[in-house]
């Protein structure tokens, strides 16, 4: 058994042992032992990871692993790891374990709830470990289908609009993607030769040019709605509005990285010309999606809308510092993806936990929250911080290194679009600073504030988990860099020597 | 007759035995036992499946009139299978007591079908098929009648039978030209001797419509409607599911072997009729509130995808069709038992009833959705691998705006299946369907198309023996 497999098998054993045990209590105890074995494993695959390196092995991917499951379509499962998927898949562990205590009380059906949000880890693991584009299409949709569940029965306000339109538009993303890999697959031996699914081996052949024009579009856009791209982001805003704090956080946390990382790994690393012909026409795209996802949290007043336009801003920084194709704008998007993945986890988690109490998520219904519940309070506030980019936190690191890997591009058009995606930094603190203020400070305006209890203790394990990987980002960034830029280098290798 | 050719013919004859059995049984029990027939003809079905499985003897029989290969062997037996299953499934609703004088015609009728279908596949010649056609389709219609009290299966029954006559009528006239042009029915000399011309081309395509007719591509689709509604639920399931099936099957061996000379002919029409099947069957399905005009509508939209894998006309192309309908046949049956065990319990079988189904019969639903989504496509169950499988061949001959046509269509297509599952899982309902005590033959049915659902999409040695079979036709 290979360490990769057992990040998909866990979860599944997990969710057998769910299906055995009686009563909610036991559902909680083994979801959060799972996933806390989880969690060490993705500690232990740092280690190894970095083990492996200082080794000298200078291979693309590590620990991998390959058996041929379709041996017609030469359909294989094949899995690996470099320093990217490893962040990726730390980021899932702690999101998911964090998921689990922010949901301990979920009262209604809670076998159901914790076996879907497991299987749905398991299919995130699996895209994250995945190396052949089939396999890793088959993970993409074990992950989103769960969701429709999960809001449909545990979403609040309007769950089944809501859950439907989220599922049909990822779906319809899925179509374009399939269309998109299989045509990358049936172009994959331009040269004769077996066709192949294997990221590794496609990235060795050139595919025709005009294959790459075609199907270019439909990979990136297809990944691009998960990564909520300007104009298909709205499932994004009324998806997480309705969904259950977990599932809100495991979704803006990880699952929209799912689109991050698949436009990067597939889209532009296997369609690189392409990338570079008709990166113009997506960046203008993620340009409006960063201001309009940041002004579109400015005029909000529901929390959760708040940080699912402030999610979609985000987000569209991740594509567009993908699409810059320099090595320190995309060191950038990777480290994006996961400080902004840590931290709306956290922030949904705190909504959650809020809402729980006040039962309200309108802003200006509360205030003064920070002298009854002190602890929410903190940890709001600093994931505000880390998400308006204050240095220290993981957000400044890097928003950072993205606008510097941006405007290295020395062209009109690329230092046009920085300075306007540069804008969104000043209108997130606007939406932040409002948010804290009206929320936490001022004078309580509803009495029954006053009794509320500040956090249990497995929302105190939900948030410190969190706020503790927000931390360690910011205050040392040096080892996931290092981790990250190792692993970027071939990727830029290849699309450089592609540029004529 | 040697042992040979029995061995050869085993599927045939097997169920020519079964079927006079039967026959016999129903003489000699009297009117208070003859439910006892139930179990005898389902008993002697299953050792008639086994036998089919027993190891192929490929050969050719009456002058290459009957030709079974591994091939043909293997589609026997994923019918014989998907049979079986719906025989489980009629179980609780043959001991009905209005059914009581009837249950052995309903095992003899749908033996005769089968047998009809058989031959079918196994056919070397157009005349042949034909004869095989006819002894499938006749039969149908008394089963689809089978609940003569209601007017509607009677509907049901006159409207299927007219409608299979007329198209009868049509593939006659396409044999017949066929048989005209080129002097021959058998498929090796007409495979030799056809092309482009004006006349052949006619005769195929009066071929073709008669098969469409059978398969319910659109535009020959309208006689599904009633005929799906007004027939008893089991046979709705036999009719869209294993009736569908071997026609598909049918057609596709007979597309690749005789007509591959004219494939410049046929590709662009079969692109057509995708299209147009794929998305006509999904309108028609998102309107449906009837669980089995829902399930009939939706298999004509799954029909649609079947073209796919044909239009590629290559050996995956083959291969995928095969073993989409043999996936097909385990998540479309498995739909149709949850709803036939509901509808003979608690005689509910619109949407609205099936809220809050989750509550109160949690297996019942589970099943439920994952038939629904393996029939929707949905990893990590088989439907997925299917679909994408159609999907890669059709990819692989450059059809790539019909797969995206596709995909999109089985983005509808989720539509509807989640409508189901959010009723079950979801919606609320005052008074929910009790539960319900599955009777243990329809337990074991369904159990069957759940394994089905799993091990055909996780085992891939199903699909790599597929593909050694259909390689080089």
């Amino acid at each position: 058994m290979d360490i990769l497999s057992l990040f998909v098998i866990i979860p599944v054993i997990t969710v057998l042992a769910i299906i055995l045990v009686k009563n909610p209590m036991q559902t909680r105890l083994i979801s959060a032992i799972g996933m806390g074995i989880q969690l060490l494993l993705a500690a232990y695959l740092i280690y190894a990871y970095f083990a492996e390196r200082n080794a000298g092995n200078m291979d693309e991917m590590l620990f991998m692993k390959d058996i041929i499951w379709y041996e017609a379509l030469n359909i294989h499962y094949t899995v690996g790891v470099d320093g990217i998927s490893v962040a990726m898949i730390a980021l899932t562990s702690v999101v998911v374990f964090a998921g689990v205590f922010a949901s301990w009380k979920v009262d209604f059906l809670p076998k159901e709830f914790f076996i879907s949000l497991i299987l749905l880890s398991s299919g995130v693991f699996g895209f994250f470990i995945s190396l052949d584009i089939f396999t890793m299409f088959l993970f993409y949709e074990v992950a989103v289908i769960p969701m429709y569940l999960l809001i449909g029965i545990w979403g609040s306000g309007p769950k089944e609009y809501a859950a439907m339109k989220l599922t049909l538009m990822l779906m319809g993303g899925s179509a374009l993607l399939m269309v998109g890999l299989l045509g990358i697959y049936t172009n994959s031996a331009p040269n004769g030769g077996p066709l192949t699914f294997n990221i590794l081996e496609i990235a060795k052949v050139h595919i025709p040019i005009e294959a790459q024009r075609m199907f270019f579009p439909m990979t990136f856009v297809g990944f691009g709605i998960l990564g909520a791209l300007f104009p298909f982001h709205t499932w994004s805003p009324d998806g997480h509005a309705s969904a259950p704090t977990a599932v809100s956080m495991l979704h803006a946390g990880v699952l929209m990285k799912l689109g991050g990382y698949g436009a990067f790994r597939v889209a532009i690393f296997l369609l690189p010309d392409a990338a570079h012909e008709l990166s113009w026409i997506f960046i203008i795209l993620t340009s409006i999606s960063v201001v309009y996802g940041a002004f579109g949290a400015i005029v909000q007043k529901d929390l959760k809308y708040i940080n699912a336009y402030s999610s979609v801003s985000h987000c569209g920084l991740v594509l567009f510092a993908v699409l810059m194709m320099n090595k320190t704008a995309m060191d950038g998007a990777i480290l994006q993806m996961i400080s902004h993945g840590l931290m709306t986890a956290l922030f949904f988690a705190l909504i959650g936990m809020i809402y729980g109490r006040t039962h309200t998520r309108l802003i200006n219904e509360m205030g003064g929250l920070m002298k009854v519940m002190p602890f929410l309070g903190v940890a709001y506030v600093i994931a505000g911080l880390a998400s308006l980019g204050l240095p220290g936190l993981s957000g400044f690191v890097a928003e950072m290194t993205i606008f510097v890997g941006s405007f290295q591009h020395v062209d009109t058009f690329h230092r046009v679009v920085t300075i306007v995606a540069v804008s969104s930094i000043v209108i997130t603190a606007v939406y932040i600073l409002r948010v804290v203020g009206a929320l936490l400070f001022g004078p309580i305006k509803n009495d029954h504030f006053l009794q509320l209890e500040d956090a249990k203790w497995y929302e105190k394990i939900s948030t410190v988990t969190l706020i503790m990987a927000i931390a360690a980002i910011g205050i040392a960034p040096l080892w996931l860099s290092n981790m990250i830029g190792d692993s970027l280098q071939p990727i830029i290798d290849k699309l450089t020597i592609m540029i004529p | 007759m040697n042992l040979e050719s029995f061995l050869l013919m085993r599927h045939e004859l097997v169920l020519t035995i079964i079927t006079l059995i039967v026959l016999v049984a129903e003489l000699s029990v009297n009117d208070d036992n003859k439910r006892k027939v139930i179990s005898i003809a389902t008993v002697l079905f299953g050792i008639n499946m086994v036998i089919g499985f027993l190891p192929n003897m490929a050969g050719i029989l009456f002058g290459k009139m009957y030709i079974n290969t591994d091939l043909q062997w293997t589609m026997k037996n994923i019918l014989n299978l998907g049979v079986f299953v719906v025989l489980l499934q009629s179980v609780a609703w043959l001991k009905e007591t209005e059914n009581k004088i009837k249950i052995s015609e309903f095992y003899i009728l749908i033996f005769s079908t089968l047998l009809g279908m058989q031959f079918m596949i196994s056919s070397g010649s157009f005349l042949m098929l034909y004869l095989g056609l006819e002894l499938a389709t006749i039969p149908m219609a008394a089963l689809a009648a089978y609940d003569r009290y209601r007017s509607n299966s009677a509907e049901a029954g006159v409207k299927l039978i007219l409608s299979a006559a007329m198209s009868s009528a049509v593939l006659l006239l396409g044999i017949s030209f066929i048989y005209g042009t080129t002097g021959s029915t058998y498929f090796d000399v007409v495979a030799l001797k056809y092309t482009t011309a004006p006349l052949q081309t006619l005769a195929f395509i009066l071929f073709f419509s008669g098969m469409a007719f059978k398969i319910s591509l659109v535009p020959f689709h309208l006689w599904t409607a009633d005929v799906y509604e007004g027939s008893p639920i089991n046979v709705t399931s036999y009719l869209s599911v294993i009736s569908k099936g071997a026609s598909a099957f049918i057609l596709v061996t007979v597309l690749f072997t005789v007509f591959n000379s004219i494939a410049l002919i046929w590709k662009p029409l079969m692109y057509i009729i995708a299209v147009l099947t794929m998305t006509v069957g999904n309108l028609f399905a998102m309107r449906q509130q009837n669980m089995k005009r829902f399930l009939a509508f939706s298999s004509i939209a799954q029909a649609g995808f079947i073209l796919l894998g044909i239009i590629g006309a290559s050996n995956i192309g083959m291969t995928s069709v095969i073993y989409f309908v043999f996936v097909y046949i385990f998540s479309n049956l498995g739909a149709f038992g949850v709803v036939s065990v509901i509808y003979y319990k608690s005689r509910k079988e619109n949407m609205d009833d099936y809220n809050g189904l989750y509550f109160t019969n949690p297996k019942l639903s589970l099943v439920m959705m994952l038939a629904l989504f393996s029939l929707a496509g949905i990893p990590p169950v088989a439907g997925f691998f299917g679909k994408f499988f159609l999907f890669t061949a059709a990819a692989e001959s450059g059809y790539y705006w019909l797969v995206f046509i596709a995909v999109l269509n089985a983005t509808i297509s989720l539509y509807y299946y989640l409508l189901v599952v959010k009723a079950m899982f979801i919606n609320k309902n005052e008074t929910p369907i009790a539960y319900i005590k599955t009777d243990w033959p329809a337990k074991v049915a369904i159990l069957i198309c759940v394994i089905g659902i799993f091990a055909v999409g996780f085992y891939s040695g199903i699909y790599q023996y597929i593909t050694s079979i259909s390689f080089g036709i």
